[in-house]
């Protein structure tokens, strides 16, 4: 196959919200920027669909340490605060810069934002990934690679001098793989989706509630080149309409509906009102055989149904076509339930181990959005403040750091491995089905909504046998064109994250997190575990260990 | 939820290829858009948006409760022109002001 060899000062490697933002922020860095992106960045990521709020910001009357307090309580206290303080004292400035880009946003007669509760602006951003996209394409030291997924860092020197090096990528359209050499990189591949069996396993597989093209790579690659990530445990589970997976928020906080069971009866009062406590008590309603459970929105009137058609065509339209079809929101009530769980740094703490300048453990490497961990809450302002930032260290970073070397050695072994899946002739099996076996394991065995999200020790044992069985039978996939091979990739990424993610959940001993991780045989809270749960691989193996809580001043590494 | 290529309306322009996140759409030899996984599609509307001749529609798998309806995207500048219409002929459509934040 064809080889393209590349250099930059500085590569991206994920052109979503984080990548193309601190694309755009590099733009008068005077260093040459490689953005690598797997789908074209116009519309890929999370944010292809648009976004229907800004949901990190900080209303007037209210501080950056509210919301540290808020997202550590939300978090039971397994979070960095020095984090989500930098990501707290920005978040306005940004909303301001995206303003400024073309985004939408409500104000009112005064010429103020206006506010859902005191940390949401109401915007329309359906278009607001072309925005982001056009800010950074439009950089002159900009290049965008767009088509190529990247599949592992390169590194250089041992021990000590380990620092980053680049990456090897292939071209998901044509048969060419790229040898990029950088200076400094900045991963931004966003969280996990699809490691779980979803909640339509069928046609609509992916009608799920995070982006089904956001592998978790960047955990996977990190996790390769011997970087710490932290609080994979802390899944995340969003509560979600019935089938189309479509944000309940909206209808919640929008027209004032409460979550009823079959019955009747407002139950949300009963277990609370935060979003694990929404879908622990949606759960519990169901196990109890009180469901199905619905958002009560009968009788809400024509007009808010107008409303709501017209607010889930800017952001689910799937929800717009079905109520459409069966029957509006003022006839009937809108069926509820949890998704399957997903590895999400913006909405929970899962993701790098990193320091306030989002670099990563090991040097050269530093990471933003939702493959950064430590911060949940951060959403899209926060994802960008964290792509600004990490921007920032990775320019200063590679001012003083030289090119490395061509390692023809290494490269030599990772073409070899692509090309051994072109032309590997095992054709029993497929990456879809490995995936499928893969997504029934983690189900079953792992937590997922066959289990009502519960898991224990047992469980997990088996879990990890049989995901390492896949592993090894992945390495013979066959690809008979890059489609396939960009598949058989994706399914290498997610079962190295299920595989670590598995050793976060067995090494928490305790139920921190309703809904997110319900450890069956340590159902309660318990305060032997008031610290992260970290992970690195060593000889292949991934091990964790324990990290003390950072509360108040500042980590940085020691490295 | 899917999408479907109505193939006598594509103009083989290429838009969706580039708009997929999950690259699943490619222009065959015939100069058409093909979705090659439709079992793979978000249902996130990219390609509709992008699609300069409303040759993208947008439907319901049965498994969440789709009974045949369709969707169609217009682009009339600032306005979106969403149209459903129902296996029974019946026709509905909303707009929307892409200048217009949300409501809720």
């Amino acid at each position: 196959m064809e080889e393209k060899q590349l250099t930059t000062d500085i590569l991206i490697i994920g052109g979503g919200t984080a990548g193309c933002f601190a694309a755009a922020k590099l733009g008068k860095s005077g260093l040459s920027v490689l953005i690598a992106e797997k789908a074209n960045i116009e519309r890929s990521g999370c944010l292809a669909a648009g976004v229907n709020a800004l949901n990190a910001y900080i209303a007037p009357g209210h501080r950056p340490e509210d919301y540290v307090e808020y997202a550590r309580k939300d978090g039971a206290g397994i979070v960095r605060d020095d984090l989500l303080l930098t990501i707290a004292q920005n978040v306005n400035r940004i909303t301001e810069e995206l303003e400024a880009l073309g985004l939408v946003i409500l104000k009112d007669e005064e010429g103020r934002h206006v506010t859902r509760g005191w940390r949401n602006v109401k915007i329309n951003g359906e278009n607001i990934k072309p925005l982001l996209a056009k800010a950074a394409r439009t950089q002159k030291n900009v290049t965008v690679l767009n088509y190529v997924n990247i599949l592992d860092l390169k590194t250089v020197g041992e021990g000590e001098e380990k620092r980053v090096a680049g990456a090897w990528g292939v071209s998901t359209r044509e048969r060419v793989f790229y040898d990029i050499r950088a200076k400094a990189v900045l991963i931004a591949t966003g969280g996990a989706a699809g490691l779980y069996r979803p909640n339509n396993p069928g046609f609509s597989r992916h009608k799920m509630w995070y982006s089904p093209f956001n592998t978790g790579a960047g955990f996977a690659m990190g996790l390769r080149a011997g970087a710490e990530l932290t609080t994979l445990e802390n899944r995340f589970v969003a509560l979600r309409c019935k089938d189309t997976i479509a944000p309940t928020g909206t209808i919640a906080q929008g027209v004032g509906a409460k979550q009823v069971n079959a019955l009747g009866e407002v139950y949300e009062t009963k277990y609370g009102l935060s979003t694990p406590e929404r879908i622990y008590g949606t759960v519990e309603e169901n196990r109890a055989g009180r469901g199905p459970c619905y958002l009560h929105t009968r009788g809400i009137g024509e007009e808010k149904e107008q409303d709501l058609l017209r607010a889930y065509l800017n952001m689910a339209p799937a929800q717009t076509l079905k109520w459409v079809e069966q029957g509006g929101p003022n006839s009937e009530d809108v069926e509820i339930e949890g998704t399957e769980p997903y590895i999400v740094g913006g909405h929970t703490a899962s993701g790098f181990w990193v320091s306030t300048k989002r670099e990563t453990t090991l040097p050269g490497l530093f990471a933003a959005g939702d493959v950064a961990g430590g911060a949940p809450q951060k959403y899209v302002t926060g994802a960008m403040v964290e792509g600004e930032i990490a921007a920032a260290a990775a320019a200063e970073y590679a001012r003083q750091a030289e090119l490395p070397e061509l390692d023809m050695e290494e490269t030599r072994a990772r073409l070899a491995e692509v090309e051994g899946h072109y032309s590997a002739s095992e054709e029993s099996l497929r990456a879809e089905d490995l995936e499928e076996a893969m997504q029934k394991i983690m189900d079953e065995y792992a937590g997922g909504i066959h289990t009502d999200y519960r898991y224990n020790e047992a469980r997990l044992a088996v879990a990890k046998e049989r995901i390492e069985a896949l592993e090894q039978a992945a390495k013979n996939l066959p690809a008979r064109d890059p489609f396939d091979l960009l598949h058989v990739y994706e399914l290498k990424e997610r079962l190295t994250v299920a595989r670590a993610l598995i050793a976060h959940l067995a090494a928490r001993q305790e139920t921190r997190w309703h809904i997110f991780g319900e450890n069956a045989d340590h159902p309660e809270r318990s305060a032997d575990f008031d610290c992260y749960i970290n992970s690195r691989m060593e000889a292949g193996e991934v091990v964790t260990l324990r990290r003390p809580l950072v509360k108040g001043g500042t980590y940085e590494h020691t490295h | 939820m899917s999408i479907r290529i109505e193939k006598t309306r594509c103009i083989g322009c290429g838009a969706c290829t580039n708009a997929c996140p999950g690259s699943l759409l490619i222009l065959q030899e015939d100069k058409k858009a093909f979705m090659r996984s439709p079992r793979d599609c978000w249902g996130c509307t990219a390609c509709m948006k992008v699609c300069p001749v409303e040759a993208i529609t947008y439907f319901l798998g049965a498994d969440v409760g789709g009974r045949g309806s369709r969707m169609t995207l217009a682009r009339e500048g600032v306005l979106y022109r969403w149209k459903i219409q129902s296996p029974a002929g019946a026709q509905r459509e909303i707009l929307i002001d892409r200048r217009n934040s949300n409501k809720y």
